[in-house]
């Protein structure tokens, strides 16, 4: 007959306040998320965490956690972009030269002369070797400085592939290691970006690795995707390289070893261009530490220290080559290059060019975050403006109050009483739903939004279903409690056949999609597992409650 | 009293107008297929790159005065909508701009977007950009490619769920009413040449549950009744079971149009879109549901022995499902 044990009465009951709970921060979304913030920044000011004594006030007892609003909610800036790999291919050759060079000279009576050609594409590092029988020798003296890939995934694996043909030496990464390249570069980039957004401090950035290698970029409260662009875009990579000469004319052939640099210069008109030699005696990733500050001219420059080892190449660079000019080396552009007076000891250094106040210190900021490994294109950019946001919320509020409260008046004319049981269900499920969403740390998009007021839809389906069912078990008169039992038991299976299919097209959504497409398969997904719990326990409950008390004789659904 | 859609136990015959049905479908899907066609969907820069740019502006908005602004740019194709909505306030003017996809993978300069802005800010200098969207060609294909593959492996996971818990001919029923009724939408979305972007596949991805959810609990009727009554036949069966499930049938459309129709007119523009594809999504579930689903079922007939389903498995022609 009609029962239900107390301990599932209790763990039913359990489950409803918990959700409420956990909804309830979001009631009041504004305060809660001014005191998350006021606690976050105290907590990164003075490392304490005592949350008494701020201006905003929220109970210790209750849980804090809010629904994040999507960018298409909040405003914001949303970039995807792809990081080229290749680059890091191409220097990690380039600095291997001087090595391969110097290995293959120490065995010149058998492999003869060598030379440096251009590479036919991209990351590779040709060289001729003039005794053609010698090549096989300068194959095996280059597979012997391979080593092995540090890589969980490529046991064994070396990291480079050595051919050769017609007396010209090939050499490039082998696939094993582009791969942990690859991975290594997008951590680096990973790392460096967040650093970046995280020195202009807003709130919660999405920073994500997206497939072999992209990264989703997503900041609420920026500006413009461009402003986000200028911040992330630049990749900030500092050289410090050898002068070969300096040269106008852009077409002079040059050696493969050497590259051309064009000088950084505001008016474009009158161009210089540097040969400089293309591995660098130091990079920015021996920086220390950048800060801006004016030269002995007043004039605006970026301060800099490098770590020991850093400081220690500098230092003997410097030593040898004295009286004559280096370069400093800003993204491929000299920024300047001073003649050596003196052997630079300290390890640190100072920066000026023509910047403005604004550009030094915007360097310095680039440096100390270090620099990129390596250039990103944008394939993808949106800019959402907070009053769009704001739109799309209040015109969802709205949407879905009436929704709201259309299907509650519809349920209560269509089922009387059991029309009530439903509603309060409804009331709950969709409290369920936010709870759900603020314990996980979802995030609601405006298709989410939909997503819910699509719920408040076809949540009712289940107790439909199972009204119509118990309203056919009246009709073969069985006696009120046997037409509610028979009719939740045959309804069930209906209700949740028709619910995993819906959850299964959720799940592909979820997998499949991105951004806001995956904002709606989230609620939709929480409001089919809500829905359902509230229809098959949570009604049920009510009804036999009310059965108990009531005893009714006759019931009508 | 009770507010009833379906007075008291209904008995109609729904298949014995069958061909009109199947007449109706099949000059639906022919004119949806020839749209599809002949005029294409509107795509969105989701699917073929290019940058959409929204303005918002207190003044009326002279749609050939931006353009005789944008023209001189040199972007390629260029289309300017204005959009209206009953969400907008009172001077509230906003127009929806799309410029085709520059050439590259990139999805677009900065200087392109600040030259559209400036050509704008000139003719109208309230003007605002509260969205602007750009996105690459080399995204825009993978995202096609996504998209297709999420609808077809929708389908295909239900499929398999459906052939588990029923038979094949149910399967195969629910997935012709599934493909009837994505192919329907999508031809009406090539008629009105609604924007067809990445929502809109969800809102796809949607129909199909929604569809799916009312074809289910006609055969969950449907799979009930033959075992109650096996004598019956197979039509006889079928009509009474999507007679007794149609009060339910039509109370769930009701209450899920009721929650789409409130988010269409007042959600806002930018999901009108969706929100379109899922009410019509929703009719013709339902409509699907029980002629499509049924009638497929009808024609490809369904095993009734189920009692002795298990006895059969030894033998090396019980599984051929008849």
């Amino acid at each position: 007959m009609l029962q239900i044990s107390s301990l599932k009465r209790i763990s039913i009951l359990f489950v409803v306040l918990l959700g409420i709970l956990f909804a309830f921060p979001n009631f009041f979304y504004k305060h809660v998320e001014d005191y998350n913030d006021a606690i976050k920044s105290k907590a990164l000011l003075d490392g304490d965490t005592n949350k008494s004594d701020l201006t905003y006030w929220w109970p210790k007892f209750l849980p804090s956690r809010l629904v994040n609003l999507g960018l298409d909610l909040r405003g914001g800036a949303h970039l995807l972009a792809e990081v080229n790999v290749e680059e890091v291919y191409a220097s990690r050759m380039d600095s291997m030269w001087p090595t391969v060079r110097d290995a293959l000279k120490a065995e010149r009576g058998q492999i003869g002369s060598i030379r440096k050609l251009k590479e036919s594409s991209f990351g590779q590092l040709r060289i001729s070797v003039s005794k053609k029988e010698g090549l096989v020798r300068a194959i095996e003296i280059v597979q012997a400085m391979a080593v092995p890939v540090s890589s969980v995934n490529a046991l064994g694996a070396k990291d480079l592939l050595v051919s050769g043909q017609d007396g010209e030496l090939t050499i490039e990464l082998s696939e094993a290691e582009k791969l942990a390249t690859n991975d290594r570069t997008l951590k680096q980039s990973l790392e460096i970006i967040r650093r970046r957004v995280d020195e202009v401090g807003t709130r919660e950035p999405t920073i994500q690795r997206q497939g072999e290698r992209r990264i989703l970029i997503q900041v609420p409260g920026i500006g413009s995707a461009n402003e986000l662009k200028s911040l992330i875009g630049t990749t900030a990579k500092l050289t410090f390289q050898e002068v070969v000469r300096q040269i106008s004319n852009p077409d002079e052939a040059i050696k493969p070893e050497n590259g051309l640099y064009k000088a950084y210069s505001k008016e474009s008109t009158n161009a210089e261009y540097y040969v400089l030699k293309k591995s660098p005696v130091v990079t920015g990733e021996d920086l220390t530490d950048a800060q801006p500050s004016f030269d002995q001219n007043g004039l605006p420059s970026v301060n800099f220290r490098f770590n020991p080892s850093g400081g220690k190449k500098f230092g003997l660079f410097t030593a040898n080559n004295i009286g004559s000019p280096f370069a400093i080396v800003l993204d491929n552009e000299v920024i300047s290059a001073p003649v050596i007076r003196d052997a630079i000891m300290g390890g640190s250094g100072q920066i000026s060019g023509s910047f403005s106040v604004e550009e030094s210190s915007e360097l310095s900021v680039l440096l100390r975050a270090g620099a990129l490994p390596a250039g990103m294109i944008f394939l993808e950019e949106r800019t959402i403006g907070p009053e769009l946001g704001q739109d799309s919320i209040d015109a969802g509020k709205v949407a879905c109050l009436v929704a709201f409260i259309s299907v509650l008046v519809f349920m209560f004319l269509s089922y009387g009483l059991f029309g009530i049981f439903a509603n309060v269900a409804l009331i709950i499920n969709v409290t369920l739903i936010f709870g759900l969403l603020s314990a996980v740390g979802a995030t609601l998009t405006l298709p989410g939004i939909a997503g819910i007021v699509l719920t408040i839809g076809m949540a009712v389906d289940a107790n439909v279903l199972i009204f119509e069912r118990i309203r056919e078990e009246l009709k073969t008169s069985k006696g009120p409690a046997r037409a509610i039992e028979v009719g939740y038991e045959k309804a069930l299976s209906a209700i949740l056949d028709a619910n995993i299919t819906t959850l299964i097209t959720a799940i592909i959504l979820f997998v499949m999609g991105s951004g806001p497409v995956r904002g709606f398969s989230i609620t939709l997904g929480f409001g089919i597992i809500t829905s359902v719990f509230t229809a098959i326990y949570l009604t049920r409950l009510f009804i036999i409650v009310w059965f108990e008390r009531k005893r009714p004789k006759s019931i009508e659904v | 009293m009770r507010l009833k859609l379906i007075k008291g136990k209904t008995n109609y015959n729904f298949f014995s107008k069958w061909k009109l049905w199947l007449g109706i479908s099949s000059t639906l899907i022919i004119l949806s297929c020839v749209s599809l066609f002949f005029q294409g969907l509107n795509y969105g820069i989701d699917f073929r790159g290019g940058t959409t740019i929204r303005t918002e502006s207190e003044i009326t908005v002279n749609v050939s005065q931006y353009r005789q602004a944008l023209d001189v740019l040199n972007l390629g194709d260029i289309v300017i909508t204005e959009v209206f909505d009953p969400t907008f306030r009172e001077n509230q003017n906003v127009t929806q701009i799309r410029i085709e996809a520059q050439d590259g993978d990139e999805s677009i300069t900065a200087s392109t977007v600040k030259s559209v802005e400036v050509a704008l800010s000139a003719v109208d200098p309230g003007i605002k950009f509260p969205l602007v969207e750009s996105v690459g060609p080399k995204v825009s294909s993978e995202l096609v490619k996504a998209a297709v593959w999420a609808v077809i492996s929708a389908i295909g996971a239900v499929l398999f769920y459906i052939w588990l818990r029923f038979e094949w001919q149910f399967a195969l029923g629910a997935v012709l009413a599934l493909v009837h009724d994505i192919i329907l939408t999508m031809g009406i979305f090539s008629q009105v040449q609604i924007k067809f972007d990445l929502a809109i596949i969800a809102a796809l991805l949607t129909i199909v549950g929604y569809s799916l959810n009312d074809t289910v609990v006609v055969f969950d009727r449907v799979r009930e009744n033959l075992r109650k009554y096996k004598k019956k036949n197979l039509s006889e069966v079928l009509n009474m079971s999507i007679n007794e499930t149609l009060a339910r049938t039509l109370m769930t459309s009701v209450t899920t149009l009721l929650a789409l129709i409130s988010l269409y007119v007042l959600g806002g523009d930018v999901i009108k879109g969706f929100v379109f594809a899922m009410i019509w999504g929703v009719l013709v579930g339902t409509y699907s549901s029980i002629f499509i689903a049924g009638t497929a079922l009808l024609y490809l007939g369904v095993k009734r022995d189920w009692s002795k389903s298990s006895a059969n498995q030894g033998n090396k022609f019980g599984n051929i499902d008849a």
